[in-house]
Parts: structure tokens; sequence; C-alpha cells
């Protein structure tokens, strides 16, 4: 177990770096460290020793991918690529672009992201699970096809329209919440409230059908029907036998996305204005903040590896027969 | 090409688009010929869901095709050198079936089939004076002699024109269940006759009103909101096929090469998805997306019209949404490939000596078949709804070009005002539902046709 662990770490390594290469790439293509620092100077008179100050500063100023000039081993270490992947690595983030601590600014952001996700994932779980649970007890009847007409119904509404709706009734019309924004402390349930409500809902559709899926085959198979043969009440059945054994694969294909919770969601962050991780991320990329959108990629990926291995160790915890080698 | 006076000009998009359609037409005479597949499909199709949701969304990629022929008018007034010169816009055979809708604008905000603007106006008084009302609209219902004629006339002209084309459409049906009768068929056509004469009615219907009125309203600056919606289904309809033409080679090529032939061909492919999965998929296509815009920026020279620029941005957004999507699919195949080149028959192919290259096309692909066409029309929808969410953040479609996620973007102030404009998220809302319902509903049905776990468990209705 330990080995594989260790072997499937030494694995991420290959990733991360192809990782980085592509951010790198996808950055660079058509940016130059130039109009970096014309875009981060602001100014469109900027003197050219500006610019090459404020590359210097922030390391910019060598080549971005092979240094043809330097010796050896020196061409591709004593390049931006290069230096800027090493200190990831370590997980020292260090200054984004504009001058602010990305670590700390990491770590500021990271409540808020938590505080909208957490909620909004377990709530959003158990909800899926009790609706398709219920469905399954009235399997093929009316109620049951009627509910999942409603989920293929739900699910084809795009999620913008949950949160225009939320926002609308819940903020505008009703006065119940605010429509966007974040307070620390005890107020912060207000502010969050109409995001976890938009983003269960928002799931609802796609996540009962998927589980009663789930829950049919578990409910078609023989020992379900045993059960039922020696006189076990329906619901006992449903409690006992088909609930435990249906939350495995359920349990099992949510785990991946456990560390990710921490970057919070992109979409419900900046729609109601939540100062999270997500929303960090996609202000860096619109004012092209390469040294930050560089670390939240990397950090989103390595969140990313680490919910890959709690899938395989979690595989291994609920079914003995599988083995991890 | 000089047709009369205008001038074909085929955006990329458009070309993609037909060989899109000429390429479905080739996979549909394959699966005429193969009686599995027909089965199969036929199954679909007796299903009454399947065969109305595939109606609905026939009419929209019908509405995609009609818009994706372009071409520029020819300007009225001749150079002195006899030069001709053509309009900087690009005009669509939809814009020709949908004049009645065009140059009928507005000054601002008006109501669905309202006569009188949503905002009171300072106007000048006969007699003198001044007073705030609202404003007469120029062009919507501009035929009425009495304003007060306003509610019977929407009844008398909707009555008229439904009845109109209810004749001809009963006509029709009639003829052909006659007709149909002698020969004996299994699909449910008293569904099709009703979605058919439902799609035809409310089209007729939506048209004819719009000589009239402005049946969804007005937007901001007048447009009818009608016509942009109606212009967005192109927008819809081709990202959902233009990406996911772009998943299919990736998935299926890398897919169905790692699983079978392994080793350091199966580490690479599964290098790359990891890769890419590791990245947040919306972080990988903002970024994309931002870098398309410099590139534009850069090189003005090589994009001769407004429309050339949105396009190539929106071609280049179907690729990327492609690229960032294709690895859930090529996992399955891979998956499936392992499994599929252990059965004894690829291994008695093998024995008999049949090439790699012949194994994989006759003996592997086909297996896959109901894998990837799950995944596409699952996938379908799934575009659909992100284009709307990316045009919401800002690195969508380009804003000049219409669709769903702009018009909710625009959305967004209008419901904040006092009174609520509630038409245009409303039109914008219906449209894309009911393309992105049918899509899922007929999704559906090919997954229950065509996965074979799903025929044993009598789990399909």
């Amino acid at each position: 177990m330990l080995a594989y662990i260790i072997r499937r770490l030494i694995y991420a390594i290959p990733i991360l770096i192809g990782v980085n290469l592509l951010t790198f790439a996808l950055f660079f293509v058509v940016n130059t460290p130039e109009q970096m620092a014309r875009v981060q100077l602001g100014d469109k008179h900027v003197t050219e020793e500006a610019v090459q100050e404020w590359k210097a500063q922030r390391g910019y100023d060598k080549p971005l991918l092979i240094n043809g000039d330097a010796e050896g081993a020196g061409a591709f270490t004593e390049t931006i690529f290069f230096e800027k992947s090493l200190s990831l690595f370590a997980l020292d983030f260090g200054k984004s672009d504009a001058g602010r601590n990305i670590a700390a600014d990491i770590e500021q952001r990271m409540w808020p992201s938590l505080a909208v996700a957490l909620p909004t994932f377990i709530i959003g779980i158990s909800v899926n699970i009790a609706f398709a649970l219920f469905v399954v007890m009235f399997r093929a009847s009316i109620f049951d096809t009627s509910a999942m007409i409603l989920c293929v119904g739900l699910m084809s509404v795009s999620g913008v329209f949950y949160v225009i709706a939320g926002q609308f009734f819940f903020a505008k019309e009703w006065s119940l919440v605010p429509i966007s924004g974040y307070l620390g402390g005890a107020d912060a349930w207000r502010f969050l409230l109409l995001p976890v409500i938009i983003g269960v809902i928002s799931g609802i559709g796609g996540g009962t059908r998927l589980y009663r899926t789930l829950f049919l085959e578990e409910a078609n198979k023989d020992y379900v029907r045993t059960a039922r043969a020696k006189g076990v009440a329906e619901l006992t059945v449903l409690f006992r036998h088909i609930l435990p054994n249906g939350m495995i694969p359920i349990l099992t294909s949510v785990v991946v996305v456990i560390p990710s919770l921490f970057m919070g969601s992109l979409l419900v962050e900046s729609f109601f204005g939540i100062p999270g991780l997500g929303s960090y991320t996609l202000d860096a990329i619109q004012a092209q903040d390469f040294a930050i959108v560089r670390s939240m990629v990397f950090l989103g990926s390595v969140l990313y590896i680490i919910g890959l291995l709690l899938t395989d160790i979690s595989y291994t915890l609920v079914d003995p027969r599988v083995r991890l080698s | 090409m000089e047709v009369f006076d205008v001038r074909l000009h085929l955006l990329w998009s458009d070309i993609l688009i037909f060989l899109l359609v000429a390429s479905l037409c080739a996979f549909i005479v394959t699966v005429v010929r193969n009686p599995l597949a027909r089965k199969r499909w036929s199954q679909v199709f007796e299903s009454r869901i399947g065969s109305a949701s595939f109606l609905v969304i026939l009419f929209y990629v019908l509405i995609a095709l009609t818009d994706s022929v372009h071409f520029q008018k020819k300007l009225d007034q001749a150079g002195d050198s006899g030069e001709v010169h053509y309009a900087p816009e690009v005009t669509s055979l939809l814009d020709l079936a949908l004049a009645p809708m065009l140059g009928r604008d507005e000054k601002t905000y008006s109501a669905p089939f309202a006569i009188h603007s949503f905002a009171k106006e300072s106007m000048e008084l006969p007699e003198g004076g001044v007073t705030r009302d609202y404003p007469r609209l120029e062009h919507g219902g501009s035929h009425l002699d009495d304003d007060a004629q306003h509610g019977a006339d929407i009844v008398v002209k909707s009555m008229t024109v439904i009845g109109w084309t209810l004749v001809p459409v009963l006509i029709l049906i009639f003829l052909h269940h006659s007709l149909m009768k002698k020969r004996s068929s299994r699909l449910p056509w008293p569904v099709i006759y009703f979605a058919f004469s439902a799609i035809v009615v409310v089209s007729s219907w939506a048209l004819y009103m719009s000589q009239f009125y402005h049946v969804l309203g007005t937007d901001k600056v007048g447009q009818d909101v009608l016509y942009g919606a109606v212009k967005a289904v192109r927008t819809g309809v081709l990202i959902g096929t233009l990406a996911t033409l772009v998943t299919l080679p990736l998935a299926v090529l890398l897919g169905i090469s790692a699983g079978y032939f392994r080793g350091w061909v199966d580490d690479v492919v599964q290098y790359i998805y990891t890769t890419l999965n590791s990245i947040p998929g919306i972080l990988l296509i903002a970024a994309s997306v931002l870098l398309i815009d410099v590139y534009i920026e850069t090189h003005p020279e090589q994009f001769k019209l407004l429309s050339d620029r949105a396009d190539f941005k929106f071609v280049a957004l179907c690729f990327i949404l492609g690229m960032t999507s294709w690895t859930g699919l090529c996992r399955l195949l891979r998956a499936e490939t392992l499994k599929l080149s252990q059965l004894e028959y690829v291994q008695a192919a093998h024995a008999f000596g049949v090439s790699r290259w012949r194994v994989i096309m006759r003996h592997i692909l086909p297996n896959t078949t109901h894998l990837i066409l799950i995944a596409l029309v699952l996938d379908f929808s799934g575009f659909v709804l992100a284009e709307a969410v990316l045009s919401y953040i800002g690195v969508g479609v380009d804003p000049s070009m219409k669709s769903w996620g702009n018009m909710i973007n625009e959305a967004r102030a209008e419901l904040a005002r006092e009174p609520v404009v509630w038409w245009s998220v409303i039109a914008a809302f219906i449209l894309m539902f009911v393309l992105v319902l049918a899509a899922n509903l007929f999704s559906d049905r090919v997954r229950d046709a065509f996965d074979p776990r799903m025929s044993g468990s009598g789990d399909s209705k």
C-alpha cells in the first residue's frame, strides 16, 4: 500500500511538469514578457528602462524555454520556465506579478471558497441520494416516470438561469438575502445561503438520475430478491441492503472532487462576487497575471492528483477484493 | 462566385458545418446498409419521445443550416470606375426568411406585442406644452387605425394564421396517413404528426405576427428579440456539433490505440489525458480564449469583415471546447478496447494474420460505436449549455455574434431595471431549453437502444 502511494506520487511529477508546460505555452504563445510588463505597468508611454526593470525584478528577463547562450545544463535551467516551475514544486508560490504575496492570498481566500463549496457538496449529495432513494422506492410507477422527466427537464436548464432566477426572486423581489458579496464572521451565512441553494438545485437533475441508475442496478441483484423472498419488509430492504451497497459506487466516484473543493467553484464565485480562490483565478486570467495563474493551475492539479489517489485508496477500503499493486 | 447581385461569402464555420452534414449523410448510408445498426436505430425512432425529440432537433438544425449560407449584398451606388462594391456585413438565407423582423427597429425596449414604448419619454403635445407618456412605437402595430383594436387584432390575426396553416398541414397529414395504411410501419405516426404540425404552426404564426408586432418585444437598441433569439440558434447548434466533431477523432484515435497497442502508447495517452484533466477545464478555456483575442488584435489584416473576426473566434472556441472535453470518451474507449482485444474473435483474427489496421477497423471500432454515439449525443447538450455559461463570464463567443449566452449576459442589467425587462431572458431560456431538452431526451433513447447493459434490465421507460 505504502509502496503504491509512493509510486503514484512519483508518477505525479511528470504530470505536474506537463501541466506547467501547458500553462506556460498557453500564456506565452501570444504574450511576450514585454507585453505583460506593459499591461501591468498600465501606462502606454512606459519607458524601455521601466519595462526592463519590471522584467528583471520578476525574473522575466531570461529566455523563455531554452537559453542558447548558456553552457551545458544551463541551457535549460537558466530560463523563465525552469526557474518559475522549480519553486512551485517546493510549494513556494512567490509574489504575483502585481507584487502581492500569493501564499497569503491563497490562505485568506481559501475560507470563503470552502464555505461555499463544502456545504454545496455535502448537502448536494445528501439531497440527491435521498431523492434517488425515494424514486427507487416507487420504481416502475407513474411517480418514477414523472420524476425522471422532471430530472431531464432540470438538467436541460442552463446553470446560468438558476443563478439569474435565484438572484432575481430571492434577492431582488423578496429581499431575503443579498444579491452578491461576502462578509466574514457570523454574518457570512446570509451571503452563503443563495449560492449553496443554487448549487444544490442545479445539481439535482443530473445527480438524482445517476444515483437512481446505480440504486436500480443494486435493486435488481439476487441478494435483494433473496431478502424479499425471506419476507424482509420493503423499507428494510431499501435502507439495509440497497442503500449501503449503492453508496459504494457513489462515494468512490465523488472522492476525486473532495480535495478540489479548496479551489472553490469558479462560476459560482464569480456570479455571486465571493472573494474565494475561484474568482481569484478568473481575475488573474483577465489581468494576465501569469504568476497567479501558474500557481493556481499547479495547486489545482496537485489537488486533482491527490483526489485520484484517494479514489484508489477508497476502492480498497470498501472492497477488500481490490488490491493496489 | 457571383449570382445576381450578391456574392457568396462563406465563413469558416459554414464550411465546417456543411462538411459535417455531408459526413452525417455518409454515416446514415452505412447505418441503412447494416441490419443490426438499422434495428437499433429503428428502436430509437419507434419510441414516441425519440421521434418527437428528433423532429425538434431537426428543426433547429434546419434553421442553423439556412443561417449558414452567407452572402454579401451588392451596394446600390456603383463607383465611377465601374467597380462593384459589396456590403461590409454578411446576410444569410435565414435573414431573407426573417425579413419581416428586419429593418423595423424601435428606439429602445418594448414589451412583446406592445404598441407603446416601454419607457416614458417627454413629448411635445400638438397644442403646445410637454407631457411625459409612453410614446407610440414606430413599427409595432403600425397597421392599426385605432389603438383600441389592439387586443382584438392580435386574436383575429393569430386565429387567421393558425387556421390557414392548419388546413394544409392537416391535408398533408391525411394524405400521408392514407398512403401509409397499405404499408406497415412501426413508427409512432400520431406523435410525429402532432410534433410536425406544432412546429409548423408555431413557426408560421411567429413569422406572420412579426410582420405587425414584435412578438417577443425589442431589446435595448430596439432590435426585435425574436430575430436575435432565432439567429442564436445557429450559434448554439454549431457550437454543439463542431465541438463534438473535434472531440471525436482525438478520443477515438487515442483511446483505441492506447487500448489496442498498450505499452508505451498506452502510457503516453494516459499521461496526456491525466495532464489535461488535472487542469480545471474552465481555466484552460478562459486562457485559450484570451489567447485568441490577443491573436486577433495583433493580426487585423487577416480578417476583412467584422463577421470574419467573430467567426474566427467562434471556430476557435469550438476547437478549444472540443480539446478540453475529449478525455472522458477517450478513457471509455481505452477500457473497452482493452476488453475487446482479449476476446476470442480478435485473437482468431490475429492468428489468421489479419493486419492490425484491419483488426481495428473491422473488429474493434464497430464494437465501440455504441459508446461513441452515446457520448456524442450527450456532449452536444453539454456544449450548448457551456456556451451560455462562457459567454456570461465573458470568455465565450464574440459579443457581436447573436448567442443565447450573450442575450442572458445583457439580461443581467435588464432584470435589475424597474419595471423588469423580462422578455429577452425568457426568449433565450425557452429556445435553449427546448433544444437541450430535445437533445437530452434523444440521447436517453439512443442510450437505451445502444447500451447493452440497458437492454436486459427492463429499465427503458
